[in-house]
């Protein structure tokens, strides 16, 4: 059954912005299946808001539309397009979600366009609870028990059946609410009660616990003449309770035997077939009793998820090409394995190594939220490492988490044990060494975890081993402990600490001694047959297998785990790192830890390193490899903070000096340079204490901005409006900043703000872009909405603006990108910051102009000049980058995972991800990009205004025209007045704290469509967060700056003028598309 | 700590630490790539002779029980594994995998860099080897090695086969609560099986699927055979080199056409000769649970479990008699084939599993049918 050729152009729908749960796993799908129709002969249309994915590239499709994920702009792009087809399966739920939309309102059937990969019946078995649960029934599996009940006496009689606890859901309540536990009887009866009531149909489902229980994945895919295979098992660390997300995870499966995982194999394959997934990948999830082997099945994903990318990165088999090809006709056995070359894909993987991930939380950024990890999903990231052993793969997998501590570091307390121990939470395997180290045994470990003895036991070996070492020394350690310590994971780093030497001093023993790291491959096969490709993990083993080239070649550092802040836009830069590398003639080597990026696939680079992205480990690569040069300027923080000390070990980085980076960093000198080029900056100091901070804030006058250096994404970071605040943020930073001085800057009210990309060779610069903010100064940059070309800003600004970056970019001497912030405030044009690496915005601006600007930086870091790259930016190389149509990007935050969370924008970003507006005008843009953010502005209904003073003016500006736009206003006391004043006819409500009815109870009734809300300062400040929890709760949308409602009024006037249009990006820029 | 040595042929020596049984033991230094069931492959008979290199660097995670065995001890030689777990952790273990094989004076070589062991046999062939807890004298222990008689040409099936006759009546169990195995069809045929080194699993299976088990010696004569009124003959896996099976394959011969007849691994490598066939050594052979093979007719691909260093030569099959069904999609080396005229088929990988896939389990019901279409045309 080959390639199908009656279908000729296949639409696919990526899975928008990265939000919790959802994350660039995604985008590794798309690109993976983009690349895979388009290498076939199909023509590929795409649909993806999100504008930092590499599958939104020209490249990846014939036509791209960077347009919101919603029906009505789905349709236009079929209405356009006219695929034959719709692969629904790799982009994430909401591609999924998107898909069955589209199918179910008939605009599939009414454009002839055929659902590919998953048909609709098959999806909704999969993801209806109860259809799920008859399915697996009818072919003998076996689900948790559970049982709808309308009244206290079943659920009860339930209860008293399956045992306690029970989980407890209430059909049809928002978000779940009034679901929970119940340990006995007594919460039984409270929580059933009260869910009936909540429920609207008076109906609660009851279901058997699963609490504690071990945990299994299986990745499988099937084709359409019926061979199924299994790619890969994963074990959970933490048993049933915890989101998978949120679990330590291992691959493959290590606690089942051949039977039980047979058993599970039938299972996944009799699901995969019920459900009718007929071709393409699916997840399988089961609940093993520990006790007695019971297996359930607990929920199927009849598509492409992050278990599948975490699969295809654990085993090297590329699940969503695959899928893809399965989609389109192909069987499995009509495939090759890429990495073997000539056995088939129709096979099953077998590993000789094993493989960690480990989630990344911050909860740090949520204060407010208690963090504890439970079934809704709280990771923003992950790290992934591969070991010889559990043990090596799980220090390994620690130390890519990048948490900025050391594991001693910490402060823990042995009280707690007992607490952290028992209910999940992030710092759970800090405290289970904890507990080893203070003596507690598996069985008592076993019993507050419920974790596999298995993985207690090698945890307490490793946290043994440590003790151990701790006894020897520098000089007393002999080649046999320094080899056993490295086979066991241990980091030069912490042997150092234990023998309270130089990490380096330990390297340098260690490879005098000859115990250095290899490199291993991952081959699908455990070397059964040769592998021709490498991808590879480094071990302490006996053979290297890395096998390096002779070519020229440079070594790009990826940048770990997504984090808030440090997300998928700088994985972008890397990957198209790779790519021009690649077509400047260079082996690309890639090193990176994060499972769910492009980067870490193994074909997007010429090598592939799967590493943590520590200075040990990147020097063993080095050591290895000898590249001619390594970038450091496109992987955000992470290679940023390994440049120096990599510099001094002598290696050859490309591109901006890493002095010079460092010196945009160092308060004093960076001073002194704009100083000397005299470009105006907020008046700033430096502290080191409490007392200095007081002092320095005092000196340059309040508002003051405070953070610790080094940062991104705004960690850490406030406005402090006096010294109260300013001391209380001495006492918690220090924390975060360690021996750094912290940073103070007067902050510039109301002014505001401009991002600007440029690109340098040390002589011409090139300027990107111009990004005008859309919240004033004073919000991260990364949570602000911004446009492009930039809007309101005066020419003569542009001017210095351009002017000033110019200046900058030569006295720093910058090859390659650069990102300065400015501030705009009563004519003055002030620089904020510099950052002389690529930024988040690097791939929005790439997809505004048309221009791959990290392709453009990556020739310069080659030595080349703009003037000879000049054809790849529309013949320039110097001046500002034209942009063809208005681009507003704008930022996705994770608030309603976080209840109870103030979700007012500051300095600390908090957004997730991103999304893209295109429009023939500046409301257009906007407008959609809000859609595409989950947050759209309503085009009729009520508005709800209360300003304070400063901005009533210009409020009763907005107010007139939203309500000659047919808009209702409701207004508090003080904004009231200023309507009536100005005859805008209105009505009242009550401020929170004045009465009821009041603005919440607005909100929650659903009487209010659109909410500006700016803030009187610190004695409105529980109104504030009351009304805008209840924003996020009810998803209303929720604008607190006057800039903001400016441009919120601009995009309410062009959804009720302008049409539903769309332009792909091959259109806008009007280049031909190349086959990738 | 112990220490082991374990030393090939071709002069390299691996150090790690040695569990298990104290002890020297020679043999073909072989590898299996299968993630799971250690237990079962430490008890498949097939392994007579050999050094098991386990690829699944992570090993006696979940003990040993007494339900998984294939045979009743340990066949390897030795074991030889990256990292062997101190504890058992499954809810069906019994003791610990390094107690399990110490009982049965088992050495195991662990902390080996068995990838590179791997690569090695991969790169150069299957190659004898010497594992050793007790000698620290490398050179000796290569000289040792070299001194072993090599497995082509060994015949050890005989060595291995029960020295008399049994019935075995047990089908196949749940291993668990959720496990749905339906019940065992009534005993309605009687097969007889030639036990070259069968493995539990076949002849539960061959229960499980309706028939009543004798088993008989490797030795047992086509007369005896007869003798004891089969409905079919069953012909199973076993160790060694099948070309030294010249009497076994003469009886089988006579044999042929008589009965319905089902072989496996040695079994299919016997039938081929019988019917004048040949075979050879794989250089590394194919040891473990996810070989790709293609069903001809069908036109379905089974993920097979294997464990065989040898192999029939398709040209060598009698293509006016013989139907080639299946395939390795990996090497496209013969996996089995059936006779056009006689009821006979036969398979090279193991449909029986254990450890392994339960994908190919339908040939037990295609020799169940052989069987019954066989009684039906006799009656």
């Amino acid at each position: 059954m080959p390639r199908r050729n009656d279908i000729h152009r296949i639409m696919i729908v990526g899975s928008g912005p990265i939000v919790i749960g959802q994350a660039c796993e995604f985008d590794y799908s798309g690109t993976q299946a983009c690349k895979a129709l388009r290498g076939d002969g199909y023509e590929v249309v795409l649909i993806n808001s999100n504008p930092a994915t590499i599958m939104t590239d020209p490249e990846m499709a014939n036509s791209t539309y960077v347009e919101p994920l919603t029906l009505e702009y789905a349709e236009e792009v079929i209405r356009k397009e006219r695929p034959d087809a719709l692969l629904s399966t790799v982009g994430g739920q909401t591609g999924l979600n998107l898909a069955v939309e589209l199918a179910e309102a008939g605009i599939l059937d009414k454009y002839g366009v055929e659902l590919i990969g998953a048909k609709l019946e098959a999806i909704k078995k999969a993801e209806d609870r109860l259809l799920f649960k008859d399915a697996m029934r009818k072919v003998g599996l076996d689900v948790p028990r559970s049982v709808l009940v309308n009244n206290v006496e079943d659920g009860v009689a339930f209860a008293e059946r399956t045992g306690y606890p029970v989980i407890l859901r209430p059909s049809f309540t928002l978000g779940g609410s009034g679901g929970g536990i119940a340990y006995n009887l007594e919460e039984l009866r409270e929580i059933l009660e009260k869910g009936l009531e909540l429920s609207p149909v008076h109906e609660v489902l009851i279901e058997e616990s699963v609490l504690g229980w071990k945990e299994f994945e299986l990745e499988v895919m099937r084709d359409l003449a019926d061979n199924a295979i299994v790619i890969c098992s994963i074990e959970n660390f933490d048993p049933m309770g915890v989101h998978t997300g949120d679990s330590i995870t291992v691959a493959p499966a290590q606690t089942l035997t051949d039977r039980e995982y047979q058993m599970m194999r039938d299972a996944a394959l009799a699901c995969l077939r019920e459900i009718g997934v007929d071709t393409g990948g699916s997840n399988v999830q089961f609940a093993i009793h520990p006790d007695d082997g019971r297996m359930v099945i607990i929920e199927m994903n009849p598509r492409v998820s992050r278990s599948s990318a975490l699969a295809s990165k654990a085993t090297g088999f590329p699940i969503a090409k695959i899928a893809a090809k399965l989609a389109v006709g192909y069987r499995l056995d009509e495939i090759k394995n890429d990495i073997t070359r000539k056995t088939p894909a129709c096979f099953e993987p077998t590993l000789d190594y094993v493989v960690v991930k480990i989630p990344r939380w911050q909860f740090e950024k949520f204060p407010g939220t208690e963090p504890v990890l439970g079934t809704q999903m709280k990771s923003v990231g992950e790290v992934m490492a591969i070991g010889r052993t559990f043990q090596q793969a799980l220090a390994k997998g620690m130390r890519s988490l990048e948490s900025g501590k050391s594991s001693d570091a910490d402060e823990l307390d042995e009280a707690l044990i007992p607490k952290r121990l028992i209910t999940p939470n992030p710092e759970r395997l800090k405290y289970i060494r904890f507990a080893f180290e203070k003596g507690r045994t598996v069985d008592e470990v076993f019993e507050m975890t419920s974790i596999d003895r298995w993985f207690l036991t090698q945890v307490k070996e490793a946290v043994e081993l440590e003790k151990e070492l701790a006894q020897e020394s520098l000089e007393s350690a002999d080649k046999r402990r320094l080899s056993q310590a490295k086979r066991a994971g241990v980091s030069d780093r912490r042997l150092a600490r234990l023998w309270k030497c130089d990490p380096l001093a330990v390297r340098r023993k260690r490879l005098e001694m000859g115990v250095r790291a290899v490199f291993n491959r991952v081959d699908t096969c455990a070397a059964e047959f040769e592998s021709f490709t490498p991808y590879l993990y480094s071990s302490y083993e006996t053979e290297c297998e890395a096998d390096p080239s002779g070519r020229k070649k440079v070594m790009i550092l990826g940048s770990g785990p997504n984090r808030i802040g440090q997300g998928i836009e700088f994985d972008y830069a890397c990957c198209h790192a790779s790519f021009a590398l690649q077509d400047f003639g260079y082996e690309s080597i890639m090193v990176n830890c994060n499972p769910e990026t492009v980067s870490t696939d193994y074909d997007t680079s010429d090598r592939l390193y799967f590493e943590p992205l520590t200075l040990e480990e990147v020097l063993n690569i080095y050591d290895t490899e000898k590249p001619d040069g390594v970038i450091i300027q496109f992987g955000g923080q992470t290679p940023l903070t390994l440049a120096l000390p990599l510099k001094r070990a002598g290696v050859p980085i490309i591109g901006t000096d890493p002095e010079n980076i460092d010196l945009a960093e160092d308060r004093k000198l960076f001073g002194k340079l704009l100083e000397d080029l005299q470009i105006p900056t907020p008046p700033n100091g430096s502290a080191t204490s409490m007392e200095a901070a007081c002092e320095v804030a005092a000196r340059i006058g309040y508002p003051v901005l405070v953070r610790p250096s080094y940062v991104l994404g705004g960690r850490a970071m406030v406005i402090a409006y006096d010294e109260d605040t300013v001391r209380r943020y001495m006492r918690e930073a220090v924390v975060f900043s360690q021996e750094r001085p912290v940073l103070i800057d007067r902050f510039l009210e109301d002014a505001l703000e401009v991002d600007v990309d440029a690109l340098s060779d040390g002589e011409d610069v090139l300027i990107a872009g111009i990004m005008e903010h859309i919240e004033e100064a004073g919000v991260h940059s990364g949570d602000s909405s911004c446009v492009l070309p930039a809007i309101s800003i005066a020419e003569k600004e542009l001017e210095t603006v351009k002017e000033y970056t110019t200046k900058l970019a030569r006295a720093l001497n910058v090859v390659g990108l650069m990102n300065v912030q400015y501030a705009i405030k009563d004519g003055v044009v002030y620089v904020l910051e510099v950052n002389p690496r690529a930024s988040r915005t690097v791939p929005y601006v790439s997809k505004a102009t048309g221009v791959p600007l990290p392709k453009l930086a990556v020739g310069l870091m080659l030595g080349k000049k703009l003037k000879e790259l000049a054809e790849l930016a529309h013949g320039m190389s110097s001046g500002v980058l034209p942009v063809p149509q208005f681009f507003v990007k704008s930022p996705v935050f994770p608030f309603h995972k976080f209840p109870g969370v103030d979700p007012a924008l500051g300095p600390e970003m908090r957004s997730t991800g991103e999304v893209m507006g295109v429009g023939e005008n500046f409301g257009e843009a906007f407008a959609k990009a809000q859609l595409s953010a989950g947050a759209p502005l309503p085009d009729k209904g009520r508005i709800f205004i209360s300003v304070n003073d400063r901005h009533k003016p210009e409020a009763v500006r907005i107010a007139r025209q939203m309500a000659e736009f047919g808009f209702e206003l409701v207004a508090t006391r003080g904004t009231a007045a200023a309507l009536a004043a100005a005859g805008i006819p209105h009505k009242r409500v009550f401020k929170v704290n004045e009465g009821r009815p009041n603005v919440v109870d607005l909100i929650k009734g659903g009487q209010a469509h659109l909410i500006i809300y700016t803030s009187a300062g610190a004695t409105s400040f529980s109104d504030e967060q009351a009304i805008r929890r209840t924003a996020v709760f009810y998803r209303v949308p929720c604008i607190t700056t006057m800039s903001a409602a400016r441009a919120a009024a601009e995009a309410v006037a062009s959804r009720r003028r302008d049409p539903i249009r769309i332009w792909s990006l091959q259109q806008i820029h009007e280049s031909e598309p190349t086959v990738a | 700590m112990k220490k082991a040595l374990l030393a090939l042929e071709d002069g390299t020596v691996f150090e790690g630490k040695g569990f298990g049984a104290s002890g020297e033991r020679g043999g073909e230094v072989v590898f299996n790539t299968a993630i799971t069931g250690y237990q079962e492959i430490f008890t498949d008979p097939s392994y007579a002779g050999q050094i098991v290199v386990l690829t699944n660097p992570q090993i006696g995670n979940y003990g040993a029980n007494s339900a998984d065995p294939e045979a009743g001890r340990p066949y390897i030689e030795g074991l030889v594994v990256r990292d062997l777990s101190p504890i058992a952790s499954n809810w069906r273990s019994e003791e610990t995998a390094e107690a399990f094989l110490a009982r049965s004076g088992i050495p195991i070589a662990s902390e080996i860099d068995t990838r590179a062991l791997v690569r090695r046999i991969r790169i150069h062939g299957a190659m004898r080897g010497v594992l050793s807890t007790e000698c620290d004298d490398p050179q000796k222990l290569v000289e040792k090695a070299r001194s072993i008689p090599p497995m082509a040409g060994q015949e050890l099936a005989t060595k291995v086969s029960a020295r008399e006759r049994y019935v075995w009546e047990e089908p196949v169990r749940p291993c668990s609560p959720s496990e749905r195995v339906p019940p065992p069809a009534p005993p309605e045929r009687h097969v007889v099986a030639f036990d070259f080194g069968i493995k539990r699993n076949i002849l539960r299976r061959l229960v499980h699927a309706g028939c009543r088990v004798t088993v008989v010696p490797a030795a047992t004569r086509a007369e005896e055979v007869l003798a004891l009124e089969p409905d079919g003959i069953f012909l199973s896996n076993g160790p060694g080199d099948p070309e030294p099976l010249e009497g076994p394959a003469a009886e089988v011969r006579k044999l042929i056409g008589k009965r319905p007849m089902f072989g496996i691994c040695l079994g299919h490598q016997v039938l081929a000769l019988a019917l004048g066939g040949k075979t050879f050594k794989l250089k590394f052979g194919h040891r473990g649970a996810n070989h790709p093979v293609l069903h001809y007719e069908r036109n379905v691909v089974e993920i097979t479990s294997q464990n065989h260093g040898f192999a029939v030569d398709p040209d060598s099959l009698n293509a006016n008699e013989i139907d080639l069904t299946h395939i390795n999609l990996n090497d496209q080396t013969l996996e089995g084939f059936r006779h056009r005229s006689h009821p006979l088929l036969c398979v090279q990988y193991h449909p029986e599993a254990a450890p392994g896939p339960h994908d190919s389990r339908y040939l037990f019901d295609d020799f169940i049918r052989l069987i019954d279409e066989w009684r039906g045309a006799r009656a």
